[in-house]
């Protein structure tokens, strides 16, 4: 408990030394009136905002509301899925990356994701790390073996692991496996990290382990986090948006959403009347 | 009254369904005991007429009139050529095939009829596709009745197994670990090579070893391509004349002398040793793979 106060108070004085210089900011991805169909249904109807550079920013909502289909537009994960597209325009940086041109490849190592179910690769904890790299075509030995350490350091993850490096990264607990996945996306340096539901799959230890890392990355990561948990958005997000029916309701500073929010629907949804 | 009737009745029917149940499950053990008991037997008697006759100049002579001086060696070798290459023509035809059926082939009415073909490649006769290497790899393409043209032909019939087997596998990789990759920067062909492959693989060569083990066993297309009951020498390259184990057998098998049956009988311990060691090698992957994702 105490640990979590300590926290607070270190984001709240965060947060105003924040406040002046926030309006000249640019923000870090600019959505403009996104639409998203699966087929004849559509998921996302017309959602338009600006996400803030290292701030973590969370997205709150009823289970079916488009959250997830909206994170993964910006690292073009729909483009697998059966039926999908869309409309409107996301810039990451002022570049459109729904444009004709853009590498999708290239985008996923600037916007990485950490999904709701860890998922490590069946592979040791060192190939998983080292994956993102060796893809890109790192084979040098060294400067291997120095970023997989630097991303498990940064993942909070290298003591536990550090002498098991070639161990089956299955044999992880749940938690650890959930950081080595946070390491496995830091590993190739993105810019931004997009985490959908991390820690619904996990004890509240692991859980608190994750928020702890998600507060000491936004320094230098934006990130993104669907959550379906009141707490842990107002405990770890910067700003929350609250979505519902594929409509975007509203979007501020977390304080401001979690104590005086403009819309009833917004109100209703945080004190757990619905949803 | 009318209550303690029906009470009766369903007593009955509980009692008439124990029984059947009973019954189901008797009849259940002697079917799987009858296909037991027929194989010990067979294999008991097999090794009976055949053990004393395998020594290791038995595995070594080759093919002789006299039934004592009569080895499997050319047919061994013939045997072993026909594996050998088999596995390089089908193993990489046939991943390949369930590849692209999985992970490129548009979904449409093409690879619909692609797909309900290739299921019914896998019921055609084995003799049918003995003709079909006739025609194409002996005639058309001048191959002659040599081990290359049987093994292509071989790898004919099993690439439907392998290809039905290669693409379950595939399907069996969890989405999350495609999904992985690709966030991390993939390209479809890495995320294949790196991830899928390496996590279906265990699937994969159980289904070529199965398969292969059955083409080792495979006489009648064989006999239909070409290959001869009697080759002087082991084959020594793609296109010499050849022979196979079951050729072999067969042949033995139709000789009057009482020793030649006794090779039979010895030559059948061989193959079966050979198509149990790859069984074996193929039950050890699938529970090593199994084992992986538990
Ligand atoms: N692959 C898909 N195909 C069709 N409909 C989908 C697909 N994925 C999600 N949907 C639909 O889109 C809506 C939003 O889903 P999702 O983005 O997963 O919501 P959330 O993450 O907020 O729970 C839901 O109604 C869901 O049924
Ligand atoms: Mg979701």
């Amino acid at each position: 408990m105490e640990i979590v106060a300590t926290r607070n108070t270190i984001k709240t004085v965060e947060n105003t030394t924040n406040m002046e210089s926030e309006e000249c900011q640019k923000p870090k991805i600019s959505i403009k009136n996104v639409k998203v169909w699966y087929d004849d249904f559509q998921a996302i109807k017309g959602i338009s905002m600006d996400i803030k550079p290292n701030a973590v920013t969370a997205f709150i909502g009823p289970s079916g509301c488009g959250k997830s289909t909206f994170l993964r537009l910006f690292n073009r994960m729909n483009d697998y899925v059966d039926g999908f597209s869309m409309e409107g325009k996301i810039k990451i940086d002022g570049s459109n990356i729904y444009k004709k041109k853009i590498h999708v490849e290239e985008l996923r190592k600037e916007v990485g994701m950490v999904f709701q179910k860890p998922n490590p690769f069946p592979k040791s904890i060192f190939e998983n790390v080292a994956y993102g790299l060796k893809i890109q075509g790192i084979t040098d030995k060294k400067l291997l073996a120095s970023r997989v350490e630097k991303a498990l350091r940064q993942a909070d993850l290298w003591e536990e692991v550090k002498n098991d490096l070639k161990k089956s990264a299955l044999a992880l607990s749940g938690g650890q496996q959930q950081r080595l996945c946070i390491a496995r996306t830091l590993a190739v340096e993105p810019s931004i990290i997009l985490m959908d539901e991390p820690t619904s799959a996990l004890d509240p230890i692991s859980t608190a382990k994750i928020e702890d890392l998600i507060f000491e990355l936004k320094e230098k990561y934006t990130i993104i986090i669907v959550t379906h948990n009141m707490q842990q958005a107002s405990r770890i997000s910067d700003y929350t948006a609250f979505f519902y029916l594929g409509e975007l309701v509203e979007y501020n500073k977390t304080n401001t959403i979690f104590t005086k929010p403009e819309k009833k629907h917004t109100e209703n949804y945080i004190t757990g009347r619905f949803g | 009254m009318v209550s303690e009737k029906n009470t009766n009745q369903i007593m009955n029917k509980i009692r008439v369904n124990r029984w059947k149940d009973q019954l189901f499950k008797v009849w259940g053990v002697a079917c799987t005991l009858i296909g037991l008991i027929l194989l010990v037997v067979f294999i008991g008697d097999i090794l009976i007429d055949g053990i004393m006759r395998i020594d290791w100049g038995f595995v070594t002579d080759l093919p002789s009139r006299k039934p004592e001086k009569a080895g499997v060696f050319t047919a061994l070798m013939g045997s072993l050529w026909v594996l050998v290459l088999t596995t390089f023509i089908a193993f990489p035809t046939g991943v390949a095939a369930a590849i692209y059926l999985e992970e490129y082939a548009k979904k449409g009415r093409f690879s619909a009829i692609l797909e309900i073909n290739i299921s019914n490649l896998a019921g055609v006769p084995s003799i049918i596709y003995g003709l079909l290497g006739l025609e194409i790899f002996v005639r058309i393409l001048g191959l002659g009745a040599s081990v290359l043209a049987g093994s292509l032909t071989l790898s004919l019939l099993i690439l439907p197994i392998i290809i039905v087997a290669t693409r379950e596998s595939i399907k069996a990789v969890p989405k999350t670990i495609r999904d992985a990759s690709y966030a991390l920067g993939a390209s479809k062909w890495q995320t294949i090579w790196n991830q899928i492959l390496p996590a279906a693989s265990g699937g994969i060569l159980t289904g070529v070893i199965l398969s292969l083990s059955r083409a080792v066993g495979e006489t009648a297309p064989l006999i239909v391509v070409g290959a001869l009951a009697y080759v002087p020498f082991a084959p020594g390259h793609p296109l010499d004349d050849f022979s196979v184990l079951p050729i072999q057998i067969f042949n033995w098998i139709s000789r009057p002398q009482h020793g030649f049956i006794e090779n039979a009988a010895a030559a059948i311990i061989i193959l079966l040793l050979v198509t149990f060691m790859m069984n074996g090698v193929a039950v050890y992957y699938r529970n090593k793979w199994q084992k992986k994702w538990k």
